[in-house]
């Protein structure tokens, strides 16, 4: 672990204590990031993806519902033994999060310009003219046009795409080290989707930010994040460079991911691929591993031991996979 | 030119709407004025109102046929009502009103002198030789005084309770949630006359206590809006950018539940003016000389005063009767502008 790295998880496990069971949302998730780098969270629906982002935040905290082990450590500070106080001093200067749906993460009730200069207000305490002058170039870092007259416009005035780089240039306001974005472009339509990413990408190289990019979306991933986890039934099943995942995945999950993505270059009325099956009951996790039931490869091992995330390829140590069966060991290798 | 008119289905022109509307409003003024004028007895009243829907009914068409829209007049005329009154009732003091406090200056003024006859006092006086008109207005004034602060003590006070309890939740909600429970389930007027025994009938301490029935309630509402609105990501946005608890509620919270507590506040009103009046009529309101709705109409029980002279009680009561009115018609115009179902995003 160097220096450098501004997050540091450590078998990180959240458990939500519901009346129908313990369900653990992140199950033993470690990872590093340094200052600057971005590292796309892949997975579908209930694999603990936001929970992951909101547990790094400390958002969700130690409660009489919820049980947080392991370690996650920002910038220096222990997320989860801080003090509320301490904690929420974090927020906004050191880490901030861009949240799903814009049509509900801005009050109805305030003014663009209000959500902007409250949140300057707090942590840099800028007076009320400094506070409006930076509103006005936040959002124009952000791609608004006409950003001074958005200030006193409310939310319902904004289309989605506008509203969600409002939520971005909020997140933004206290030049934040690390930046979550929990899947900011699902509620969006694509054309913007692609927008929205591409801004975030350009404001993580143009700030030096670090962003965790969590999203259902492979494609959206894809190109501008430097790593990814792909994560499953809440733990990291892969974990590699961004394009070594893309181009030779280990895990027969990630395999599958890729494999059900629609493409151009398809004939036409080709079935699209899609994986069998539900992902598991988070109360009652299948012992071993996870995806064992739903995975064409699984073997006896894979229904009773748990793999551990490991690099079978020599070539990229840092490309690691929680398989017992890596293509390596079956007939796929090429290198 | 025909457009769907008022009336149901029939195709009717904007001259025809017209016609119509000011042949209404030509049989409804008549028959006001020979109320006023010739009719006695009891169809006299009713005449009277036929007359009034006449020309609500005649204006609401003419309105119709000028403007090309349907115009919700009622809800014009309460609005009128409650500002009119209310802007009286503030300039009491400086209003060129005959005297309607002090009987020892109403010495030589007539006393039981009917109303609408075209005398010195409009409304008529009542026994003790007072002016029905100023009593009214200087009782409009203690009405809306006691009602509005009650009313505003309770959206703040039981607002901000609610908004605590619905965002912090866990033993706070449920303490303040048997407290709550406990005053509801009190009957509103016996929890008033138990306060009132107490406590001096002094404007403030009536105020005092009608706020202490509406806060209850305005707990409840804000409770509700808290909760709905807690789970909203906007919230969750508001902490993740390093807001606190006293924070995400006042600026988050309290506006959002601001909206349907102000419809709930003018649905309240009304009820509120009714306790005060009622307090005033048991005797436990404010005391006799200074006039309120209540005790106008109280003057009437003694003895046959009632059969002899109905207008003591009629005039304090048409008051009463419109002000409540009003003020529920404006509630419900309120709660369809304002109701939180019906927001959107």
């Amino acid at each position: 672990m160097t220096a450098a790295s501004l997050l540091e998880v450590t078998d990180l496990r959240t458990t939500f204590h519901t009346p129908r069971g313990d369900v653990t949302a992140v199950d033993g998730v470690s990872l590093t990031l340094r200052a600057g780098e971005t590292l796309g969270v892949v997975g579908e629906s209930g694999s603990g993806k936001s929970v992951l982002g909101r547990s790094l935040m400390g958002l969700i905290g130690q409660g009489p519902t919820t049980t947080i082990s392991g370690r996650v450590t920002l910038a220096g500070h222990d997320v989860h033994a801080l003090p509320a106080r301490e904690r929420r001093r974090l927020w906004g200067p050191t880490v901030a999060m861009v949240f799903q749906d814009p049509m509900t993460s801005l009050n109805p009730v305030k003014k663009i310009g209000t959500h902007l200069v409250e949140a300057l207000r707090l942590h840099l305490r800028l007076d009320r003219k400094a506070a409006r002058e930076r509103s006005v170039d936040l959002l124009r870092q952000v791609g608004i046009p006409e950003p001074a007259r958005r200030l006193d416009q409310y939310p319902h005035e904004l289309s989605g795409g506008m509203r969600q780089r409002v939520v971005i240039a909020m997140a933004l306001a206290c030049d934040p080290k690390l930046l979550i974005a929990d899947e900011p472009t699902t509620a969006l339509d694509v054309t913007v989707q692609k927008q929205i990413l591409d801004l975030l990408a350009r404001l993580a190289r143009e700030r030096q930010m670090a962003i965790i990019l969590v999203s259902h979306d492979l494609g959206a991933v894809a190109g501008r994040t430097d790593r990814v986890a792909v994560m499953y039934a809440g733990r990291v099943v892969e974990t590699s460079r961004t394009l070594e995942v893309f181009t030779r995945p280990i895990h027969p999950y990630s395999e599958a991911l890729l494999a059900s993505i629609p493409r151009l270059d398809a004939a036409p009325h080709t079935r699209l691929r899609t994986i069998e099956g539900r992902p598991p009951d988070l109360v009652s996790p299948p012992p071993g591993c996870r995806f064992a039931p739903r995975c064409t490869r699984a073997e006896d091992v894979c229904r009773t031991e748990a793999p551990r995330l490991r690099g079978p390829r020599p070539a990229a140590p840092r490309h690691t996979a929680a398989c017992h069966l890596p293509p390596a060991a079956t007939a796929h290798e090429e290198d | 030119m025909t457009d769907s008119s008022p009336l149901r289905g029939t195709p009717l022109t904007r001259g025809q709407m017209t016609r119509r509307g000011l042949g209404r409003l030509a049989l409804g003024a008549a028959l006001i004025a020979a109320v006023l004028t010739v009719v006695e007895g009891v169809l006299g009243p009713l005449a009277f109102l036929a007359g009034l829907v006449l020309v609500c009914t005649g204006a609401g068409r003419l309105l119709w046929a000028w403007r090309r829209s349907k115009v919700d007049l009622l809800s014009w005329l309460a609005l009128a009502w409650v500002v009119g009154l209310g802007v009286v009732a503030l300039l009491a003091p400086w209003l060129p009103l005959p005297e309607g406090r002090n009987a020892t200056v109403a010495l030589s003024e007539p006393i039981y002198l009917e109303p609408l006859k075209f005398s010195d006092h409009p409304l008529g006086t009542n026994g003790a030789g007072l002016d029905m008109l100023s009593r009214a207005v200087f009782g409009a004034r203690a009405s809306l005084i006691i009602s509005l602060t009650a009313i505003v003590i309770g959206v703040v006070v039981g607002g901000l309770i609610g908004v605590v309890a619905g965002y912090v939740r866990k033993g706070t909600d449920r303490g303040i949630g048997i407290v709550t429970n406990a005053f509801l389930a009190v009957p509103p007027l016996i929890l008033l006359v138990a306060l009132a025994a107490i406590l001096d009938p002094t404007m403030r301490n009536i105020a005092l206590a009608l706020s202490v029935l509406t806060i209850p309630s305005m707990v409840r509402v804000a409770r509700a809006n808290a909760i709905a609105f807690a789970q909203r990501e906007f919230v969750l946005a508001a902490r993740a950018i390093g807001a606190s608890r006293a924070r995400v509620m006042l600026r988050e919270l309290v506006p959002n539940v601001a909206l349907p507590l102000m419809s709930m506040a003018m649905v309240s009103i009304s009820a509120l003016i009714v306790a005060e009046s009622s307090l005033s009529f048991l005797g436990l309101g404010i005391p006799q000389p200074e006039p309120t709705w209540g005790n106008m109409i109280s003057e009437a029980q003694s003895g046959t005063t009632m059969y002899d002279h109905p207008f003591i009680v009629i005039v304090p009561g048409v008051f009463l009767f419109l002000t409540v009115f009003s003020f529920n018609l404006l509630g419900e115009e309120a709660q369809r502008r304002w109701d939180p179902r019906s927001v959107k995003l």
